[in-house]
């Protein structure tokens, strides 16, 4: 449990990070929550650390221009104990409160997170139903895509060596959304089994708008988007709901390991589905 | 005369807060790997990454000449020092000579092959990197009872047939009661492997004093003499010369009542290089390569007549050992037969052992060692008999209890139960969770549809190890208590708590029988160059057998400041109590510090007297204790994801009498966490080529605090006849009552899907799959 020999650096701006960064020799670090035990495993032995810890402009949650931006080392726990967040975006705010133990919660990022792009790790799902957008940037340029173009794959992101990602916008949800995230924690990991991920929007005892993100269950989060559309446009009956959940995992090679096999892991995601379903609509009163 | 104050509270008995917290929980604890020395090196090991592999050859490489590294050493250099010991004899056993470092074979992922030793642990760690091994591997096998086909592959070539012993136990008339029996139910029942996962993983530093020829080892074990003695044969040194030191133990559980070649390694490391040298374990090594626990196969038959009276039980026992014996391997599994009676009246017992090599890490002593796979084996065997016979399960333990009247018992496994009221705790705990309405909720449940149980164990185990004959190294226990000059009080005892709060539990002991303030005592342990030989903590005996020993060494003291007394009052018409020596004629008194002050100035001493106020006992105990107990578990299933819910966990234990009533509580609470463990989440996972594939944290599904239910903590408090403290012992009780408790109550849950039995860990996909089949039957 003893990594390789690094070199660490903590620059305290932006363009300081990014011209460290540059040659794409370097790794980023922010909370160290997934690539310290990568490195101590030496599963991962990078030799350059970057630690973004230091750099203030990545720190912030704020609404601006109708969204709300979230700075890439805001801690899960920043998150989860936003009031900006919990009022106005809770689903990204009650998704944090279910990451990992209270010690993860207090040093672990939302971008470091995302950029490990762990299949089983709990903010996927919720940025994939906020259809969240990631602000992306390097010393040389900047872009801004959405968060199913950045998660590729397993650990894979569209992050090019020299990027980093700098915030996350999400929206400001409308009256008369429910949300909520339902997950199965892995017994020892507390990871995702399955976590499901739900937005509902009631308008006129009608679904005007569903989003469902799913992690765990494929080899990266991913949107149900035939189960959104079974429910967007009806009455939010028991029925839609189940039939809507039933169909969650459809067309998705499930994973399987030790703890939970392909078809368990696809059951759990339809069940945790439908309790999802069934809490964002209890919410949108 | 000085007056003292009289104390006339008693403080064994009572929940006194443990004085070891303090410095545990602030940081100023100290640990091994807080052992910092001039010039001190770091050492870390290569390992073996199969589990089984001849080595072709090994070349050191480059690593020796690596800034900071001092040397490289491999299995030809350590030949001299002598094997990793064997505790344990069992007849025509099998004894693979285990070197500290492996030379031609390695036998699981994670044996040891070298060790680099360099000024700092991280140029050690990166310079292991730098050998190269060639291995040819061969073909393992993780799963014991594979092991032992034909044709598989051998562990130790020399033993094709992976049987390191068989082991035969009868008594009474096991065919003729078996052949009378109205009923007979078979059940093939798992105790799977776990780790024990302490949270201080191993630690060795070893000093060499090449001027006194002298080594000093720090290690984090729970048997600093017995290490001492194991540790200078293996070394070739005069015992005399070697010290062992225990620092404070992050956790043992049994893992560290052993003797690890690392310990060795670092004697032998600082003996080659003249320099301190400090290895600590990863969490990974720790994994790998400390003993698991547990790894039984059990095939069980019980007989019974219809009216639900047992009648015998048989056992075939498969023992999944790893690829070597450590210091007691092959014991634990006996130790199961000893107790697979539980707490029941019959007579009509055989149990037949096979010790099988697997290419894992060896098993040995956790938590319970061999009596929590006993008491899960019976309690389950109880409660499928009891199914078979539509008998309510708590009814069926009542009738077939061993008698208040009938102790000291004799059972059919030869050992003599001391004391019991079997079916008090099971009252206790019936009236606790009010059970006739308990089981009246259950069929309104069940009517509709949901998935309740109702789990009952009554447990009973072997503890307090032991009388010398039936041990390895001697079953006694010692203690010396000094009265210093100032009148403070000093114990040493030879039993080396590490956590189990006997500096809190000796220390009440001692205050009340000596009359002082109880933070006038100190205890000491865990150095052999302070403390009298001792045998160390473990198998519930610290209390039992280290306590009573304490007690008898006070018992001499108090003679001898009695004798003091009448001298220094004159009379021979003294009494001592509450810490004075008091004249009833006189009315005159002399308080304890003063009294011991004299001792040592010795003006005048009493006739036949040394000077000085020091007693030391060795107690050598009769007889096992046998404390018991009933835990009994409600819960409920998630049909739609198999999850387990514990509604209700109520533990009633008997441990004798108590003389903490907090610790003991902390040890159920701590007891029932490894238990639920066991029953509900962890298991050690060997693939079929031998890799662990639950090798960190990441897999292996330790609870955490958020995973474990409200206990609802009680006892009843049956007295030892063994010791004169009337104690037996409660360190693995809790361990022990949960794991059947747990599982009869989710088998009670799953019975109307038609589920007689399911084995550890009751995982939700496990569950799951079982509500799945039952729905479709």
């Amino acid at each position: 449990m003893i990594p390789q020999s690094f070199e660490y650096t903590s620059p305290t701006t932006m363009d300081e990070a990014l011209a460290l960064l540059s040659s794409g020799e370097a790794k980023p670090l922010a909370g160290g929550m997934s690539l310290i035990p990568m490195m101590k495993l030496r599963l991962a032995a990078p030799e350059k650390l970057v630690d973004l810890g230091r750099i203030g402009t990545l720190n912030h949650i704020h609404a601006e221009d109708g969204g709300i931006q979230v700075g890439a080392t805001t801690t899960h726990y920043q998150v989860e104990s936003s009031e900006l967040l919990r009022k106005r975006c809770p689903l990204l705010a009650e998704t944090a409160s279910n990451i990992g133990d209270v010690q993860v919660r207090n040093v672990g990022t939302i971008a470091g997170s995302i950029a490990h792009a762990d299949p089983a790790a709990d903010y996927p799902a919720a940025l994939q139903a906020l259809e969240a957008k990631v602000k992306i940037v390097s010393s040389s340029a900047a872009r801004t895509i959405s968060i199913d173009e950045f998660l590729i794959d397993t650990f894979t992101t569209a992050l090019e060596p020299g990027e980093i990602i700098s915030e996350f916008i999400v929206p400001v949800e409308q009256p008369g959304t429910g949300v909520s995230y339902q997950k199965c924690a892995h017994p020892a990991s507390g990871f995702a089994l399955v976590g499901v991920a739900v937005r509902l929007r009631i308008q006129e005892g009608k679904v005007a708008m569903a989003r469902i993100g799913v992690t765990g269950l494929g080899p990266r989060a991913f949107r149900a988007l035939e189960a959104e559309r079974a429910i967007e446009g009806s009455a939010a009956t028991a029925a839609v709901m189940r039939e809507a959940a039933s169909v969650v995992a459809n067309g998705i090679p499930p994973n399987s390991d030790l703890h939970a096999s392909a078809e368990y892991r696809a059951h759990l995601a339809r069940v945790y589905a439908h309790r999802a379903l069934i809490a964002a609509s209890a919410r949108t009163a | 005369m000085a007056t003292t104050i009289v104390k006339t509270e008693k403080l064994v008995g009572q929940r006194i807060r443990r004085r070891e917290d303090p410095r545990l929980i602030t940081g100023t604890a100290t640990y091994v790997d807080d052992i910092k020395m001039p010039g001190m090196h770091h050492a870390c090991i290569l390992r073996s990454p199969h589990a089984a592999a001849r080595i072709k050859s090994i070349d050191i490489g480059p690593s020796a000449g690596r800034p900071g590294v001092v040397a490289v050493f491999t299995g030809a250099d350590v030949e001299g020092v002598g094997p990793v010991p064997c505790g344990a004899s069992l007849p025509g056993l099998r004894v693979p000579h285990h070197a500290i470092l492996a030379k031609d074979r390695v036998y699981f992922v994670g044996h040891p092959v070298a060790v680099v030793v360099a000024s700092d642990r991280y140029i050690a760690r990166d310079a292991l990197d730098l050998i190269d091994i060639e291995y040819e591997a061969t073909t393992a096998v993780a799963d014991p009872e594979k092991a032992l086909e034909p044709g598989a592959p051998a562990v130790h070539p020399e033993w094709p047939d992976n049987i390191a012993f068989n082991y035969h136990q009868e008594g009474g008339e096991v065919d003729q009661a078996f052949a009378s029996a109205e009923v007979v139910v078979k059940q093939r029942i798992t105790s799977q492997r776990l780790i024990p996962s302490a949270m201080e993983g191993r630690g060795v530093v070893a000093i060499w004093n090449a001027g006194d020829k002298a080594l000093t080892i720090y290690s984090s074990t729970q048997i600093p003499h017995l290490l001492r003695t194991l540790l200078a044969q293996m070394l070739g040194l005069g015992e005399n010369r070697l010290r062992v030191i225990t620092p404070e133990v992050g956790g043992g559980f049994g893992s560290k009542l052993n003797v690890y070649a690392e310990e060795a390694l670092m004697g032998f490391v600082a003996m080659k290089i003249g320099k301190p040298v400090k290895w600590i374990e990863s969490r990974r090594e720790n994994f790998l390569c400390t003993i698991h626990g547990r790894g039984h196969v059990d095939y069980f038959e019980i007989a019974a007549r219809r009216d639900g009276t047992i009648l015998g039980l048989k056992l075939k026992l498969i023992q999944d050992l790893g690829a070597y014996h450590q210091l007691l391997t092959p014991a634990i599994p006996t130790l199961s037969v000893l107790m697979m009676p539980g707490l029941y009246k019959f007579q009509n017992v055989r149990a037949d052992i096979v010790g099988a090599f697997t290419n894992c890490v060896p098993t040995d002593a956790y938590r319970g060692a061999g009596r929590p796979e006993a008491t899960h084996g019976i309690e389950r065997m109880v409660d499928i008999l009891a199914a078979e016979l539509k008998m309510d399960p708590a009814e069926i333990r009542l009738k077939n209890f061993v008698r208040n009247d009938d102790f000291p018992y004799a059972t059919a496994t030869g050992l003599s139960y001391d004391s019991g009221d079997y079916s008090a705790p099971l009252h206790k705990a019936l009236g606790i969770v009010d059970y006739p309405k308990l089981r009246e909720e259950q069929k309104a449940a069940r009517a509709e549809g949901r998935l309740m149980g109702i789990g009952i164990s009554t447990y009973g185990e072997i503890c307090a190890f032991g009388p010398s004959p039936a041990t390895p190294a001697g079953g006694w226990e010692s203690a010396t208590v000094k009265i210093e000059p100032s009148g403070m009080v000093t114990i040493m005892t030879g039993c080396s708590p590490h956590g189990q709060g006997e500096e809190t539990t000796f220390a009440q002991i001692a205050a009340d029988e000596l009359g002082v303030d109880i933070d006038d005592v100190l205890v000491l342990h865990g150095d052999t160059s302070i403390v009298q030989y001792g045998i160390g903590t473990f198998g519930s005996r610290g209390t039992a057998i280290g306590g009573t020993a304490l007690y008898f060494a006070l018992q001499d003291l108090k003679a001898k400041i009695k004798k003091f007394g009448q001298l220094l009052l004159d009379s021979e018409d003294v009494s001592f109590s509450n810490g004075v020596c008091t004249c009833e004629k006189s009315g005159r008194s002399v308080g304890l510090a003063e009294i011991a002050g004299a001792s040592y100035r010795a003006m005048k001493l009493p006739p036949n007297t040394e000077p000085g106020m020091v007693a030391t006992h060795f107690w050598e105990p009769s007889n096992f204790t046998f404390p018991f107990g009933s835990h009994i578990v409600v819960s409920d299933i998630d049909r739609d994801t198999g999850v387990v819910s514990i509604r209700r966990y109520v533990a009633v234990d008997d441990c004798g009498k108590i003389i903490n009533p907090l610790i003991v509580d902390g040890q159920v609470h701590g007891g029932v966490a490894q238990g639920l463990g066991q029953a509900l989440y962890e298991e050690a996972v060997y693939d079929e080529s031998g890799q662990l594939i639950t090798g960190e944290f990441m897999d292996y599904a330790l609870p955490k605090a958020t995973m474990m239910p409200w206990i609802e903590s009680s006892h009843t408090e049956t007295p030892s006849p063994v010791n004169p403290l009337g104690v037996k012992g409660v360190g693995e009780a809790g361990t022990i009552g949960c794991s059947p408790a747990v599982v009869n109550s989710v088998v009670d849950a799953l019975s109307p899907l038609g589920v007689r039995h399911v084995d550890m860990p009751l995982t939700p996909e496990k569950i799951w799959k079982l509500v799945q089949k039952g729905a479709q039957a």
